[in-house]
């Protein structure tokens, strides 16, 4: 707790530093990735990632410092050399997309990897910590590296702020764009810009090889929670700074953990829990649904049961036990002894005894379905031309999912009926 | 039969089309008049659509020239709008369907510039001619096919352009949305604008159109429909495939062949 207060207290500068450095290489590239994310260009942002490498090491090698202004060009540089080169490929060759992609990646990283040996062999004194742009240092973040790096995030987002609608047209639609007289390939340079910068400044972050989550991993797990592009511009944004601070601070209260790999551990968690969670298209959403489905149907099935016995014995209001209802129709047995007194509490049942009874309104409903299973199985063999011995399965699913409008609609098409294909009387109220 | 006509609205002048260095389009050369409502008909893989595309600058050409309301074509871009097939994106974008009828404004509006409170008027019209006034804030995935044929419709709408190319919007709609898309497209041509589609169905294309361009790799025939529209030149369209003609487009796709000697 103490270490809490401590850590969000931020009278340490280094803390403040490292932190507000965080916040801000996540939000911008949460924000710059969205788009990457929406053109489907994910793969790309993974191979444009491990691409700077080179570019920072040649940078290092003809500059000899670590100035961040040269090591951000010469990223900058072999980023966009990549992503020619991906285009050539593509192009020219046979080769598809993806391999072009992979192909790119692994040859740039490669000789990224190759220079960054050469320098550290060099016995050059200042060469130590250009390693963490492999998997970033936050900490380091510190005194005019924030500033520029700061900088250049306050101009990604302004810049996606300025060309927001044409960003948005050209990855729905490049083609209507191109038609209408948009200039699509400089306003796509523009993106592809912004996506270089930041990678660059947030592999300061989380390293080359962990930025492609940082790119497009809040704005997946943004997008299960809304419809609304500019929403899910705001709440990855958020998610990403949420992250970058999650990260900052678990490197604080333990610093042997680092704080690039866990801000990646913290957004990808949040993106599983989207996953799960989220209304509409998170799994647990859609699990409750189909459970509460599945209750609907079986409730609605124990009703049109003792309607239908009650219909036998001409007699709906008559008492029946266990037995006979599974007598009629076989329910598993723990579901039903569950699902009886449910129905007693909604009020569609009354208990009389070890037995149970309709009331009123659990008759009108078993009767109403019961009604919809006949008028289905009527539609199906006068308008779908079925044979009536093979209707009754699909009315079974049916019955329970007609809305009181198709109800309407169909009683009127089939003006009324009095009898189904079997001949059992259709019940109205 | 190919009729040219005097102050065309476009003008295709000897247009050869290469995909990936096979041609697929020989010499075009057609005009076509003010107000009508055209149909580009023609069997599967005969360059229909390649045909619009390469007319809007989508597709590179080979050879020749557009000219459009005796403009070329960047001159005359704020005029021409274009309504994709429906399968060319991804309808699980976020947006709504009021987002996208506004995307037709964005080439009147420039870069940088938001879209303005009349821009929004224009959209939600827009939406109220196609019948869907009542879908503006509905994610465009929750739509029907039809429903997201009429937004493109719309969005074609909001740019109030005198030429329109439209890519196979019958395809894949219901009959409602097909009737009221065809009506709106005649209402269109008597207020003298010019709207071409690319048509799959015989069946319609004399009700539809007044003016029909048969197509199957070369043009067949460009006039009123019923001068054009003949089973004479319905069987050479269908009928008559030049084997030749796509034997010589593989071999220069084969050998890498310039479309043409510089």
């Amino acid at each position: 707790m103490e270490s809490f207060i401590e850590f969000f207290s931020f009278t340490n500068p280094n803390v403040r530093y490292v932190t507000l450095g965080c916040i801000l290489l996540s939000v911008s590239s949460a924000v710059v990735g969205s788009f990457t994310f929406l053109k489907k260009r994910a793969l790309v942002g993974d191979a444009v990632a491990h691409s700077v490498l080179p570019g920072v090491c040649l940078a290092f090698i003809l500059s000899g410092t670590k100035n961040p202004v040269y090591l951000i060009i010469g990223a900058f540089i072999t980023a966009w050399i990549s992503l020619l080169f991906i285009d050539l490929v593509t192009k020219r060759s046979k080769i598809k997309e993806d391999t072009a992609i992979s192909i790119t990646l692994s040859v740039f990283f490669g000789l990224g990897i190759m220079l960054l040996t050469m320098i550290q062999h060099s016995g050059n004194a200042s060469q130590s910590g250009l390693d963490s742009f492999l998997f970033g240092k936050a900490a380091a973040l510190i005194g005019t590296d924030l500033y520029v790096f700061g900088g250049v995030a306050f101009i990604l987002l302004f810049v996606v702020g300025l060309f927001f609608k044409e960003f948005t047209l050209i990855a729905f639609d490049t083609h209507f764009a191109q038609v209408i007289g948009l200039p699509v390939k400089r306003i796509e340079f523009v993106l592809t810009t912004l996506t270089v910068l930041a990678v660059v400044v947030g592999i300061q972050a989380v390293g080359v090889v962990l930025m492609a989550a940082m790119l497009i991993t809040p704005p997946a797990a943004a997008r299960f929670w809304t419809d609304s592009l500019r929403k899910m511009l705001v709440i990855a944004a958020c998610l990403g700074a949420f992250a970058g601070l999650s990260g900052a601070y678990i490197s604080y209260i333990a610093p042997s953990m680092p704080t690039g790999p866990w801000i990646v551990m913290v957004i990808s968690f949040i993106a599983v829990l989207s996953f799960l969670l989220a209304p509409q298209k998170g799994i647990l959403f859609k699990w409750l649904k189909q459970r509460k489905i599945r209750q609907t149907i079986l409730e609605e099935n124990i009703l049109k049961a003792f309607f239908l016995l009650g219909e036998r014995e001409k007699n709906f209001y008559q008492t029946l036990g266990i037995e006979r209802i599974l007598e009629k129709r076989h329910f598993p047995l723990g579901a039903l002894k569950k699902t009886l007194p449910i129905l007693r509490f909604q009020g569609y049942l009354k208990k009389v005894g070890n037995e149970w009874q309709l009331t009123q309104a659990g008759f009108h409903k078993g009767q109403r379905v019961v009604k919809l299973h006949r008028l289905w199985e009527l539609y199906l063999t006068e308008y779908l031309h079925i044979a009536p011995d093979h209707v009754h399965d699909d009315a079974e699913t049916i019955e329970h999912i007609i809305s009181p409008e198709i109800e309407k609609q169909l009683e009127k098409k089939l003006n009324y009926p009095t009898l189904d294909p079997h001949q059992s009387e259709i019940p109205y109220r | 039969m190919i009729q040219h006509v005097e102050n065309p609205v476009l003008e295709i002048h000897d247009l050869t089309v290469t995909y990936n260095k096979k041609p697929v389009l020989w010499g075009i050369d057609l005009t076509l008049p003010a107000g009508s409502l055209v149909g580009i008909i023609g069997p599967n893989g005969a360059g229909k659509s390649t045909l619009i595309k390469s007319v809007m600058g989508l597709v590179p050409s080979g050879s020749g020239y557009v000219r459009v309301f005796d403009k070329t074509l960047d001159e005359s871009r704020g005029r021409i709008s274009y309504v994709p097939q429906r399968e060319s994106v991804d309808w699980d974008f976020p947006a709504s369907a009021l987002d996208i009828v506004l995307m037709g404004r964005y080439g009147k509006l420039g870069l940088f510039k938001r879209p303005r409170k009349a821009d929004y008027e224009v959209a939600e019209d827009c939406l109220r001619k196609v019948g869907m006034e009542g879908f503006k804030n509905r994610q465009i995935s929750q739509l029907s096919g039809g429903q997201q044929q009429r937004v493109f419709l719309a969005r074609a709408l909001a740019q109030e352009a005198d030429l329109y190319f439209m890519d196979e919007p019958f395809a894949g709609v219901d009959a409602s949305t097909e009737k009221a898309i065809i009506q709106l497209l005649r209402e269109m041509t008597q207020k003298g604008k010019t709207v071409i589609v690319v048509h799959h169905d015989l069946q319609s294309a004399t009700k539809y159109f007044n003016w029909i361009i048969l197509l199957n790799m070369r043009l067949v025939a460009s006039g009123p429909v019923e001068t054009a529209f003949t089973e004479a030149l319905l069987q050479e369209t269908y009928g008559g495939k030049l084997t030749l003609l796509s034997d010589v487009s593989d071999l220069v796709q084969k050998n890498q062949f310039p479309s043409r000697e510089k």
